[in-house]
């Protein structure tokens, strides 16, 4: 079994399964029950002055019948005294002390920082973050992500903590800014020992069409909140991969957040540079024990690909994650379908038609009815009538790719529903060796037929 | 809405609870977006009326319900009927892809009738079918019989702005979508619901124990010739006749029944009692003797087989309706016919005589005596063609079905169209309706020439 345990900017912890700060991370009680399930570590809910919350509080986005893949909240900091929390950080640490608890952070003044720095340590956390992300309520009162959208402030916040931590301190950015890099760089610059990102996403969730409110809805009136769930997973790990990949921030340990639901998100975030991985709407939709299939199956995959420890994953695929100028323009695939699994749904067929090059053809049709369908180009060939296995060969026919015109974009194998059934298969690329745009930029050949400069115009205001 | 008939409380039929209840929001919604949504869907091709299932399913899904209906209201005014009464296993849903992946399929009828019946109970008919109602003709055309080809005709041509008379010569009308239909899949008081709102679509009358003849007329008749002079186009949709007997002696007297009979009467009858029947033997294998073995079961007789000449495999009947009988007990007696019935001196049923059969037919010398004290004879219908005959140049075949051409359903005199059971020899509420649309659409052509 692989080991999981990791080191964390100094702080040890059984595995990198942290919970977030939020609801299921806010009272004692609850987390000392989330490290019985397996949970490595836990952020406690902001620490702050204590605020008032709300009801409701939640709002999300459903799809197609699955609930939850998008989950906004309008809820603040703790809303529980200060002094409570601290002691139940002190009890929790003495129970479970070979779990980490760190305490998350939200005050406004130097002093207010300095004082809460203190009360944190000496309740025993084992690190501190500072909340500087939340996108509602408190950065209306100059708090949450109206420093984190502000590099000066946050790198000026982050050193004042730095000075006055005896634990690591981790800056929890906001993704609501422009280029990620920004504060990741402040708080670099700030002394920060580590980054965990992101944080929610500034978002309206949705109206009641009925009274033409948004949602949550707070009687008449609602406001934007923080959005997170599985449908921002994409944009964490692409923030995540920005600052694992930056001069700057490089050398800091990232704590992972957005959409982590299961192992294989946690190892995507791993192998894309993080250290250890937060998780909240996953465990407010299913509860604590999601962990238990975390730790196996991270453990699992560790161990079929050879690794003897969560450590040797962390940034595998970094060096995969290139700019679009670096990518081979010969590289070529092509769409083909399994007549043995193919249900006959004719999804990719009109996913294609409408949404890429009109590449698929449904067998049986006259050359007229196929330009009457909108195809503009027909397979040389009579399109085959192989028959769909799963139709016992009646009635319907796969699919047929003309492989002139599939450019190889993957919609259809993402819009098949029987799984395995479209595969993309290389065939030999149009240039015959590898090249990339940034190859042609440096040979002064990155004009394509059809651009602006190609035109009499483009050519007269082309420099020389 | 006016109700024009209203059937009497205490109906045998209402003891026996709906297999296949209304879905709520919620369960429609989830079973709508287990639907792929497919191209070129073969459960399109699969439904005599061409409804576009994958459309309907997705609009409901979206909550948009009464779309949902228009999809299927404008291809099939039937549709609220068709989502309980069709056979879906061997047609829409028999056919949906996910079969062919070992899933379960969508259940396209639930979701049908989920989407009529709750735009229906909101939006009035008219709204939910296109083309919109045209302004009135003074075209008249005369539907003969009440059953659903000459319903959804008469709405089809009502929307048009011509003016539709149905003649029917029972007191209920409907034909079998109310007399005849599994009270477990509708009931009798649906379809009159269904009826009320196509009359809504414009001018529909309908003409209630108003037989049509073919020479003079008595009274309530009408002569073919009088139709054919006073209107400008006439539907024949008379379905099927009488159940046929085996004419056999003992037959006549209590205790045996026609199938369709029996089904109309607990369909439609207040107080219809089934004398205390403990066993009971349905003859057949087709569809309506699973319907009334079923129906009999349900209603609480003891013991109900099914006697059927030839083997399981060689039914004419469909498997889906054949087993869900089982489930509640119905069993099944191959290679049987019934060759004799015993009486007692009262002339009460007490037995039968059944012969063991090879290829149908019963070996002489083999007979078991059964008691019983019921049998429904589910051995075939009669034709109600013979009307048909009455119109110079309409042609019935050597079976008894009226003769049309299968494009227009118009049949050899150029003002009469037949559609239903009479012409198909007996097919599903789905057919009657498409068969309908088609005869209304040749119709529409001639009324315009004209």
């Amino acid at each position: 079994m692989a080991d999981l345990s990791i080191d964390f900017c100094g702080i040890k912890c059984l595995n990198p399964f942290w919970l977030a700060s939020a609801p299921p991370a806010n009272t004692g009680q609850q987390i000392m029950r989330a490290f019985d399930a397996g949970w490595g570590g836990a952020v406690w809910k902001t620490l702050g002055d204590p605020i008032t919350n709300v009801s409701s509080r939640f709002a999300s986005v459903d799809y197609a019948g699955q609930k939850m893949m998008g989950l906004n909240n309008i809820e603040l900091i703790t809303d529980r005294p200060l002094e409570v929390n601290l002691k139940e950080i002190a009890e929790v640490k003495r129970r479970y002390p070979k779990h980490v608890i760190i305490a998350s952070l939200m005050v406004e003044t130097r002093d207010n920082w300095r004082e809460i720095v203190k009360k944190a340590e000496d309740s025993g956390a084992d690190g501190l973050e500072l909340n500087f992300g939340c996108p509602h309520g408190m950065c209306e009162r100059g708090m949450g992500s109206a420093v984190g959208q502000e590099p000066r402030v946050l790198e000026e916040i982050t050193r004042w903590v730095v000075e006055d931590a005896k634990t690591p301190v981790i800056v929890k950015l906001t993704p609501n800014t422009g280029d990620i890099n920004e504060p990741g760089e402040a708080a670099a610059r700030g002394g920060a020992h580590a980054i965990s990102l992101i944080n929610t996403i500034k978002s309206l969730m949705g109206l009641d069409l009925d009274r033409m409110v948004p949602l949550p809805r707070v009687q008449n009136l609602s406001t934007n909140g923080g959005y997170c769930g599985p449908a921002v997973k994409p944009i964490a790990l692409f923030m995540v991969s920005q600052i694992a990949k930056n001069a700057m921030t490089r050398n800091l340990p990232i704590s992972g957040i957005g959409g982590i639901g299961n192992w294989r998100d946690a190892a995507e975030f791993i192998a894309l540079g993080a250290t250890s991985v937060q998780v909240c709407t996953a465990v407010m939709h299913h509860g604590y024990r999601i962990v238990e299939d975390m730790i196996e199956g991270l453990s699992d995959f560790l161990d079929s690909k050879g690794m003897a420890s969560v450590n040797e994953l962390r940034g595998q695929a970094l060096g995969a994650y290139a700019e679009w100028g670096e990518l081979d323009l010969d590289y070529s695939i092509k769409a083909k379908i399994d007549p043995d699994k193919c249900i006959g749904c004719n999804l990719c067929y009109v996913a294609c038609m409408d949404g890429a090059h009109q590449c698929i053809h449904i067998p049986g049709r006259s050359a007229e009815e196929s330009y009457q369908a909108g195809h503009y180009h027909l397979p040389t060939l009579p399109i085959p009538q192989v028959p769909v296995k799963a139709s016992g060969g009646v009635g319907r026919f796969l699919p047929h790719v003309d492989l002139d015109e599939c450019v190889g974009c993957n919609l259809c194998a993402l819009v098949c529903p029987v799984p395995g059934t479209i595969t993309m298969e290389q065939v030999p690329g149009p240039i015959g060796r590898k090249e990339t745009w940034n190859d042609r930029v440096a040979q002064g050949r990155d004009l394509n037929p059809g651009a602006m400069e190609s035109t009499i115009l483009g050519r007269k205001n082309r420099v020389p | 809405m006016h109700k024009f008939v209203v059937l009497p409380e205490g109906r045998l039929e209402q003891r026996i609870p709906e297999a296949k209840p209304l879905y709520t929001q919620g369960e429609a919604e989830t079973e709508a977006n287990r639907c792929l949504y497919c191209v070129d869907a073969p459960c399109i091709k699969a439904c005599p009326t061409g409804i576009d299932i994958p459309t309907f399913i997705h609009k409901i899904a979206t909550g948009n319900v009464k779309g949902a209906a228009r999809t299927i209201l404008s291809e099939n005014l039937l549709g609220d009927s068709c989502g309980r009464v069709c056979p879906v296993e061997v047609l829409c849903a028999g056919s949906c892809v996910y079969n062919a992946w070992n899933r379960p399929p969508i259940q396209i009828g639930r979701l049908q009738r989920y989407a009529t019946e709750t735009a229906m109970k909101q939006t009035p008919l008219v709204q939910l079918v296109t083309p919109l109602r045209a302004a009135p003709t003074k075209k008249k055309i005369a539907l003969v019989g009440a059953g659903p080809a000459s319903i959804a005709a008469a709405g089809l041509l009502a929307l048009e702005g011509h003016q539709a008379v149905i003649f029917e010569r029972k007191a209920v009308p409907g034909g079998l979508n109310t007399l005849g239909i599994a009270p477990y899949k509708m009931q009798g008081t649906d379809a009159l619901n269904e009826l009320d709102a196509v009359r809504t679509l414009g001018d529909v009358e309908l003409r209630r124990g108003i037989e049509v003849v073919e020479g003079q007329a008595q009274g309530h008749q009408i002569s073919a010739a009088t139709l054919l002079r006073d209107f400008d186009a006439i539907l024949l949709g008379l379905g099927l006749g009488a159940d046929t007997r085996l004419g056999i002696p003992g037959e006549d007297g209590p205790g045996v029944h026609g199938a369709v009979e029996m089904i109309e009467r607990i369909k439609s009858e207040a107080g219809f009692s089934l004398g205390g029947a403990r066993r009971a033997l349905v003859i057949g294998g087709g569809n309506t003797a699973i319907d009334i073995a079923h129906e009999l079961r349900l209603l609480g007789i003891d013991d109900v087989s099914l006697v059927y000449r030839r083997g399981e495999t060689e039914m004419s009947g469909y498997v889906h309706e054949l087993e869900y009988a089982r489930k509640h007990g119905v069993k099944l007696i191959e290679h049987r016919v019934l060759a004799a019935y015993e009486r007692d001196v009262g002339g009460k049923l007490t037995a039968v005589q059944l012969q063991r059969a090879q290829e149908g037919r019963g070996i002489p010398g083999s007979e078991e005596r059964v008691a019983v004290d019921l049998v429904a004879l589910a051995i075939g219908q009669s034709r109600a063609t013979q009307i048909a005959r009455a119109f110079p140049g309409v042609a019935v075949d050597a079976r008894g079905r009226v003769t049309v051409d299968p494009q227009t359903y118009r049949t050899g005199n150029p003002k009469v169209w037949s559609a239903g059971d009479c012409v198909n020899g007996g097919k599903e509420v789905v057919n009657a309706v498409q068969e309908a649309k088609l005869a209304v659409r040749d119709m529409l052509k001639a009324l315009g020439e004209g």
